[in-house]
């Protein structure tokens, strides 16, 4: 048991190594897809709780919504955008690969002082949450593409959300879906507005959207 | 009653999004606020008993800004009606840059408007910490097709600013929430639910360090979406590219709701004996907020602009009210409905001025007062009555404030404030009094004619050459700002009091 | 020190040259050729022995001591690589770190040799071998460090076990199937770790081609152009038995039987490290080489699994 959940933390970590490091759109997508996935399995695996029908269908839940639908809907703005690369990125992919080991050893730092609740499988979720959530951040303060911003703030939301699963267990269902459904809504209108984006400036770089500032 | 009070609006909207002729759908907009205004006016007479275990339930500090966000929406939704009727909804002109843009269709504008007023009541109503969080973010999503109302390249920038840099800031806050649920569980007891009455009684159980951090985490997270410096920077572009309707809902009820999720924590964490953590912390970022504001709104190029960093302003002045603690809850409190009350109309006008003038500029605008001599009265009461001047509202609950602050000896905060307070006030009265008098010389014939002449095929009843409905709105919210300042009624006073007390104060 | 100890090296001794043999067979499998004989690496050998060498004007001394060095630092190496569970003929504390130095004692006699032509084409494969060991070589040691932890932990509390986790035969000796279960996160980025860091010091796809004739692209073979003759046959034999070395700490991470019988302990690593021959063809064919611009960042990919894996075994 703890040997499945070690892979899936080690392959949760991996993912957003690897979000960082790759510069073509459609495979971050992908691997945010395969992200989502994985996380859908945290609840099975880390929750302290029993198997109830909750948690099985919050994993299903998830897994659909963040392993499918979401990366369904970018890889259509992604069409639509007809981008493919993330060219020029403001911190290179291997300085970037860095960072991330850097925020890694940062995130285990701070998962080591924080207490945790006794009854908890693996301690390394919260480290993974916390890096997960600074790789969010980095990826969004990073790139130019307004959709590797969506992606970084994807990864963000993952992280947090695999906290939440983690740990904050008497979430009651409603709130967790209403989560979802709120991020699923956020992903939904950054899809569109990429798209009205990239139609009344023929790209989708945020750094040159930068028309109104004081 | 808390449910039709949620389900008005949104169901209102959904009728709104699928409703071709523009006259039912105009009327539905307006006698949807006219019953949400009602159900509000009916919970000040008699408390509805609570809904869904407690989630829902109206206490006085909801209850306040509830009022603030229904009495808003209404004065807006009437100024809509006219605004939907003079905007032009085929492709039409940019003023600023020449070229050609359509806005959105007028049903999604509405059924967003409308949902949006859900959102933000059930922002009011939540006591459940994750229930808020879905409420507020939600507002978020619903005010953004607002936001690109005209569709062009700026307001989609500024568009994107706000989605992303508000997700972000509540995606923290959702960590601060669950920090919350395990400091909670830490605590010893099992399944603490994360409702504000039941953290409150076991607050003293709760785990420190993990309080602190989700405090922290929320006060960022609610934060960005308020407004508060170095976390504004979407607020001026949402502000000054919105249309006029949404740039007055959005300081006065969006950032209200927002702070509202704050003094929630804080009463947590009071509750814990960590108030003087969280006040400490809500001082420096309303502080460092107002400096900012006055930094930014001298020589100001953007009137809409201008508007939207004194709402950065206002936001410090509500946090750092709530950071003096005692007293100044009640200044807080009071100094919410002011400002909103004040900007809503600042804005309502503000988009009176940009239909005739066709510019943000403050250096081009000159001489109002001859040309729109009821708007121009109401931009230099409105200059006075945001700044903080007597008679209105806004002095009396500065003026709280600033008492708290010197009572408290804390005269270096008092110092601070009152520096900004003044630079603000400088800065807002070179531009704003300037743009009022003058020689309105610079301003194309043609574009005043085309307005009129317009604003007469229509059967709206004029005075002085302006529409009713562009300036009763503004008018009336003027005059509840001034009447605040002079007598402010007893059961409000009741209210405000009990909403005080969550701040930790009085 | 007992007899059977000294099998290790001396199986390598006779067995490597086989390597590139079977690697070179599976390629030519995949690409539907017949290939060349599996022993085509001792008759490469034995014809260059067989040769004289030429010397250029413009070398000195260095030029000829590049083979001489590296051959003799690599045969250092099968000294303390440990077969299986059993022993190397000399461990002791710290010895990984000798094993890393003695790899790189034989990379810096290279690249010396290679400078001493003077020839630009070798110049720069010694300059792009020198930046790709920088990153290689840590990820080796952290592999090797965290494996060491791995197996301490994971073996439980053999105290006679405790002091030696940073000699290579301890850390070897460590590894069993009950360090599998409850550590096998980490030896997996280890074994990751570890074969990309064998296909950069090989050198093989997709870091080098070293079938190809572009120097431009080149890094180990336009290093040893201008040798020949016994030289180039003691560069070869260096070479196979540097990638047996790299095979054999892979395989050992791979493949931890322990059984009662040393030999069997030992047979099932050299299988492991032919297997290991036919995976690095099946690699070189199915993929391309990268960019040499990439190559870096699939190095400190190395680097990043291998401090991942230090800082889970930390964790514990």
């Amino acid at each position: 048991m703890e040997l499945w959940i070690d892979c899936l933390i080690v392959l949760l970590i991996l993912t957003n190594l690897k979000l960082i490091s790759s510069s073509r759109l459609s495979a971050c997508i992908r691997v945010v897809a395969i992200q989502g996935v994985l996380l859908g399995l945290v609840p099975l695996l880390v929750g302290s709780g029993d198997l109830t029908f909750r948690v099985i269908l919050l994993s299903i839940v998830t897994m659909v919504v963040k392993g499918i639908v979401f990366p369904w809907l970018l890889l259509k703005a992604l069409r639509s955008a007809n981008v493919r690369r993330e060219m020029e990125p403001f911190v290179g992919y291997t300085t970037s690969l860095l960072v991330g080991v850097g925020l890694l050893a940062l995130a285990i730092w701070m998962g080591r002082q924080l207490p945790l609740p006794a009854p908890s499988k693996s301690p390394l979720v919260v480290p993974l949450a916390l890096f997960t959530i600074m790789i969010g951040l980095f990826a969004i303060v990073s790139r130019r593409k307004a959709l590797t911003q969506v992606l970084g703030y994807l990864v963000m939301e993952n992280g947090i959300y695999a906290f939440g699963l983690a740990f904050a267990h008497q979430e009651p269902l409603l709130v967790e879906l209403g989560t979802l459904l709120d991020v699923f809504m956020a992903v939904f209108i950054m899809g569109i507005t990429i798209f009205q984006i990239n139609r009344e400036f023929d790209h989708i770089d945020t750094d040159r959207l930068s028309l109104l500032k004081d | 009653m808390i449910w039709a009070l949620i389900s008005l609006p949104i169901l209102a909207g959904v009728v709104a999004f699928f409703l071709r002729p523009a006259g039912p759908r105009r009327a539905l907009l307006l006698l949807t606020a006219l019953g949400h205004s009602g159900l509000t006016a009916l919970a000040w007479v008699r408390r509805p008993a609570p809904a869904w275990e407690g989630w829902l339930l109206i206490d006085p500090l909801g209850l306040l800004f509830l009022s603030i966000t229904s009495v808003l929406f209404l004065v807006v939704s009437i100024y809509a009606l006219g605004y939907f009727h003079r905007e032009d909804w085929g492709r039409r002109e940019d003023f600023q840059e020449g070229f050609l843009f359509s806005n959105a269709r007028e049903p999604t504008f509405t059924c967003c408007l409308l949902l949006f007023l859900g959102m933000m009541t059930l922002v009011t109503l939540s006591q459940h910490f994750g229930l808020l969080w879905v409420a507020v973010e939600a507002t978020t999503l619903a005010s953004a097709p607002l936001i690109y109302f005209h569709r062009h390249y700026r307001s989609l920038e500024a568009t994107w600013k706000y989605i992303m840099i508000c997700s972000v800031g509540i995606a923290l806050a959702l960590l601060g929430n669950f920090f919350l649920a395990v400091a909670s569980t830490l605590g010893g007891e099992e399944h603490v639910p994360m409702l504000l009455s039941s953290l409150i009684g076991r607050a003293p159980s709760l785990h420190t360090q993990w309080l602190k951090a989700a405090f922290l985490f929320l006060l960022v997270g609610y934060g960005t979406k308020m407004g508060l410096a170095p976390l504004h920077t979407w607020l001026p572009d949402a502000h000054s590219e919105s249309p006029s309707v949404i740039s007055a809902l959005l300081p006065g009820a969006l950032l209200n709701c927002a702070f509202l999720a704050i003094p929630r924590v804080q009463q947590v964490t009071v509750a814990a004996g960590l108030g003087e953590f969280g006040r400490s912390l809500m001082l420096v970022f309303g502080l460092f907020s107002m400096v900012v504001a006055a930094a930014f709104i001298i020589r100001q190029l953007d009137f809409k602009r201008m508007l939207a960093y004194s709402s950065i302003e206002h936001m410090g002045i509500l946090s750092l009210a709530v950071g003096l603690g005692a007293n100044a809850g009640y200044g807080a409190v009071l100094h919410a409905v002011n400002h909103s009350l004040t900007k809503g109309m600042l804005f309502l006008v503000a988009g009176n001025i940009l239909a005739v003038y066709r510019s943000k500029s403050t250096t081009d605008i000159r001489g109002i007062s001859r040309i729109l001599p009821i708007s121009g009265a109401l931009w230099v009461a409105g200059f006075f009555a945001i700044t903080g001047s007597p008679p209105f509202g806004a002095f009396l609950s500065e003026l709280v404030i600033l008492k708290s602050a010197l009572d408290q000896g804390r005269t270096v905060v008092a110092v601070i404030y009152l520096l900004a307070l003044g630079i603000i006030f400088i800065g807002m009265a070179t531009i704003m009094l300037r743009m009022v008098q003058g020689d309105p010389a610079g301003l194309p014939a043609d574009h005043r004619d085309s307005v009129v002449t317009e604003g007469h095929r229509s059967n709206f009843s004029w005075l002085f050459g302006e529409s009713a409905l562009a300036v009763i709105p503004p008018m009336a919210l003027g005059a509840a700002v001034l009447i605040l300042g002079l007598y402010i009624p007893p059961a409000l006073r009741q209210i405000l009091e009990q909403a005080a007390r969550a701040f930790g104060g009085v | 020190m007992n007899t059977t100890s000294w099998l290790n090296p001396l199986a390598a001794l006779v067995l490597s040259p086989l390597l590139p043999g079977i690697i070179n067979r599976t390629k030519a499998f995949f690409a539907g050729r017949r290939g060349q004989p599996l022993l085509q690496g001792y008759y490469d050998i034995a014809k260059l022995l067989h040769k004289g060498a030429v010397y250029s004007r413009t070398t000195s001394w260095i030029f000829r001591a590049g083979p001489v060095v590296g051959l003799a630092a690599v045969l250092m190496a099968l000294v303390l690589l440990p077969l299986g569970g059993s022993a190397a003929p000399l461990n002791f504390t710290g010895d990984i770190i000798l094993l890393a130095y003695l790899l790189g004692l034989m990379r810096f006699f290279t690249v010396i040799a290679a400078l001493d032509t003077g020839s630009a084409f070798e110049g720069m494969g010694a300059s792009r071998e020198v930046q790709f060991s920088v990153l290689t070589e840590p990820a080796l040691l952290l592999s090797l460090a965290a494996m060491g932890k791995a197996g301490q932990i994971g073996s439980g509390s053999r105290i006679e076990h405790l002091d030696n986790f940073l000699s290579l035969s301890g850390i070897y000796s460590n590894l069993s199937a009950s360090v599998w279960m409850r550590n096998g996160t980490i030896l997996l980025l280890v074994a990751g770790a570890l074969l990309i860091v064998l296909l950069a010091e090989s050198p093989r796809i997709p870091v080098d081609d070293p079938n190809t004739h572009l120097e431009l692209t080149m890094i180990h073979e336009v290093m040893v152009l201008d040798h020949g003759g016994p030289d180039f046959a003691m560069i070869l034999y260096g070479a196979a038995l540097k990638l047996w070395v790299f095979s054999a700490l892979l395989a050992g991470v791979l493949i931890p039987v322990r059984s009662a019988y040393w030999w069997l302990d030992a047979g099932a690593v050299i299988g492991g490290i032919f297997l290991l021959a036919v995976v690095i063809g099946v690699i070189e064919s199915s993929m391309a080489r990268l960019r040499l611009l990439r190559v870096p960042q699939l190095l400190t990919g190395a680097g990043v699994l291998s401090i991942l894996a230090f800082a889970l075994i930390l964790w514990r």
